[in-house]
């Protein structure tokens, strides 16, 4: 794909560009401490922790960048911020 | 075909020149010497004179933010600044270079503080060569005024889309009287097609302008910026052409005179080009081999033209008004830089000038000419300099 000049781009280059990959810590959700309140849901800065069919939140790895935020808040410390190891 | 002479001042004659440019949005915040152009152009607003949108703000760092809004739409824009509010616009210069937005302003050049001084240098525009701009430099007021469409013609072409920057001397030129032809409307009109860029700002057609770059493309862009103002050394030299058919008057990226036998080559920029012609001439009488180059494009710089015209003098001298501390002037490390890697080199000294609104008297030049000849400069020094205040 050839530049345009002036740095233009259209939109949604935010779905193709997976800025999970700025990750350094991960958050991994524990389902038997969670108590499906959605507080890491609602303060979660990318919008990024879906809710499946048992109310259970996970984040999208494609797009969560480790800020720890829902780590911080879950009153239940069902949310643990993990060193990531990659390739 | 009818192109009257006036006698305007040079703010006024910009003023009415950018008028004439069919400008769609003039965003401003005035500044002494360049308040007359503002509010000149904001009376022909009030007064109906154009369509144009005056967008008025706090900051010259608002003022040219607002242009690349404007200018990402499509729209023709202008604004003017000066010393402090061009540094105040430093970050946003770089901004619209690149985003690509050929955006067109009169700096008027003055110097910059400290210690405060409102007077007529030309740090300020020197001091930002490396912003990406276009930047043109007017000896008179004719030419503060020519240059503004041939920079909207050069800056909005296809593989050009680069801001522009039309430099004229505060005071010297700003707020002095001189005889200038402004040109029909229709003239203009048929010079100066609308812009019309491909890629503009649409609530129908979403874009992001000066996206973000990570280091496998920054480099890329950043070649782009300089690929396009490498052919802008020719795209002028077609403009200028273009110019002539329609107006009568010509120009080039810098203009030569008295320099066919010259052995002593004078280079500057700007309204002390004037002065200078009056010394060739006084010297050229007393048999004096004594010629001036002119640099009108700074940025593109026409190292090509300078090389031809310096090649067979002895010595060459760089009068200019501005200096980068501890260094020599911004011009003459241009010169010298290019020069380096040709065979044929005169020697080539460079001056400081009329640094904060000092007088440049005919005397002072030819002082110089003759301090030269008599191998008692140094390759830099600041001229005239008060040692006894020192």
């Amino acid at each position: 794909m050839k530049l345009l000049p002036g740095g233009i781009v259209k939109p949604k280059t935010t779905v193709v560009n997976k800025t999970g990959a700025w990750r350094t810590f991960i958050p991994v959700f524990d389902e038997d401490k969670c108590k499906k309140c959605g507080i890491c849901e609602t303060f979660c800065p990318e919008d990024c922790i879906s809710i499946d069919e048992n109310e259970f939140r996970h984040p999208d790895y494609d797009f969560c960048k480790g800020c720890g935020i829902c780590a911080e808040e879950c009153p239940a410390d069902a949310i643990e911020m993990k060193y990531e190891e990659k390739e | 075909m009818i192109n009257e002479m006036q006698i305007l001042e040079g703010s006024k004659a910009v003023a009415l020149t950018v008028k004439s440019c069919r400008v769609d949005v003039i965003s401003a915040y005035p500044i002494t010497p360049q308040t007359h152009i503002v509010e000149d152009l904001a009376q022909m607003v009030a007064d109906g004179e154009t369509d144009a949108e005056y967008i008025k703000v706090e900051s010259e760092f608002s003022a040219l933010s607002t242009l690349i809004g404007a200018s990402a739409t499509g729209a023709r824009t202008y604004s003017s600044t000066t010393s402090q509010g061009l540094a105040l616009m430093f970050e946003v210069l770089f901004n619209a270079s690149g985003m690509r937005l050929p955006i067109v302003m009169t700096t008027v050049n003055r110097s910059l503080s400290a210690p405060l001084s409102i007077w007529n240098d030309q740090q300020d525009s020197i001091s930002v060569r490396d912003a990406g701009w276009i930047q043109f430099y007017a000896e008179d007021n004719q030419e503060a005024c020519d240059l503004l469409p041939i920079a909207y013609k050069v800056a909005e072409d296809k593989d050009i889309l680069l801001p522009a920057m039309c430099c004229m001397d505060g005071y010297i030129l700003t707020h002095t009287f001189e005889p200038v032809e402004i040109p029909e409307q229709s003239l203009t009109d048929e010079f100066l097609p609308s812009y019309q860029p491909k890629y503009v700002l649409d609530p129908e057609n979403p874009l992001t302008f000066g996206a973000y770059a990570d280091p496998s493309i920054y480099t890329e862009f950043r070649y782009q910026q300089h690929d396009a103002m490498l052919k802008a050394y020719k795209k002028f030299e077609e403009v200028v052409r273009e110019f002539e058919k329609v107006f009568g008057r010509r120009y080039g990226l810098v203009e030569e005179y008295k320099l066919e036998d010259a052995e002593i080559v004078l280079i500057s920029m700007g309204s002390l080009v004037g002065t200078m012609k009056d010394v060739v001439d006084e010297l050229r009488r007393d048999e004096e081999k004594v010629g001036i180059l002119k640099i009108i494009s700074y940025r593109p710089f026409p190292a090509e033209k300078i090389y031809k015209a310096i090649k067979d003098a002895k010595v060459v001298l760089v009068l200019e008004k501005d200096v980068s501390v501890g260094m020599e002037g911004g011009l003459l490390s241009d010169i010298k830089s290019f020069m380096y890697n040709r065979e044929d080199r005169p020697s080539i000294f460079g001056f400081s000038i009329g640094l904060g609104g000092r007088d440049v008297t005919i005397g002072d030049i030819k002082g110089l000419v003759s301090r030269v000849k008599r191998r008692e400069a140094e390759e830099f020094e600041f001229l005239n300099l008060r040692r006894e205040v020192l």
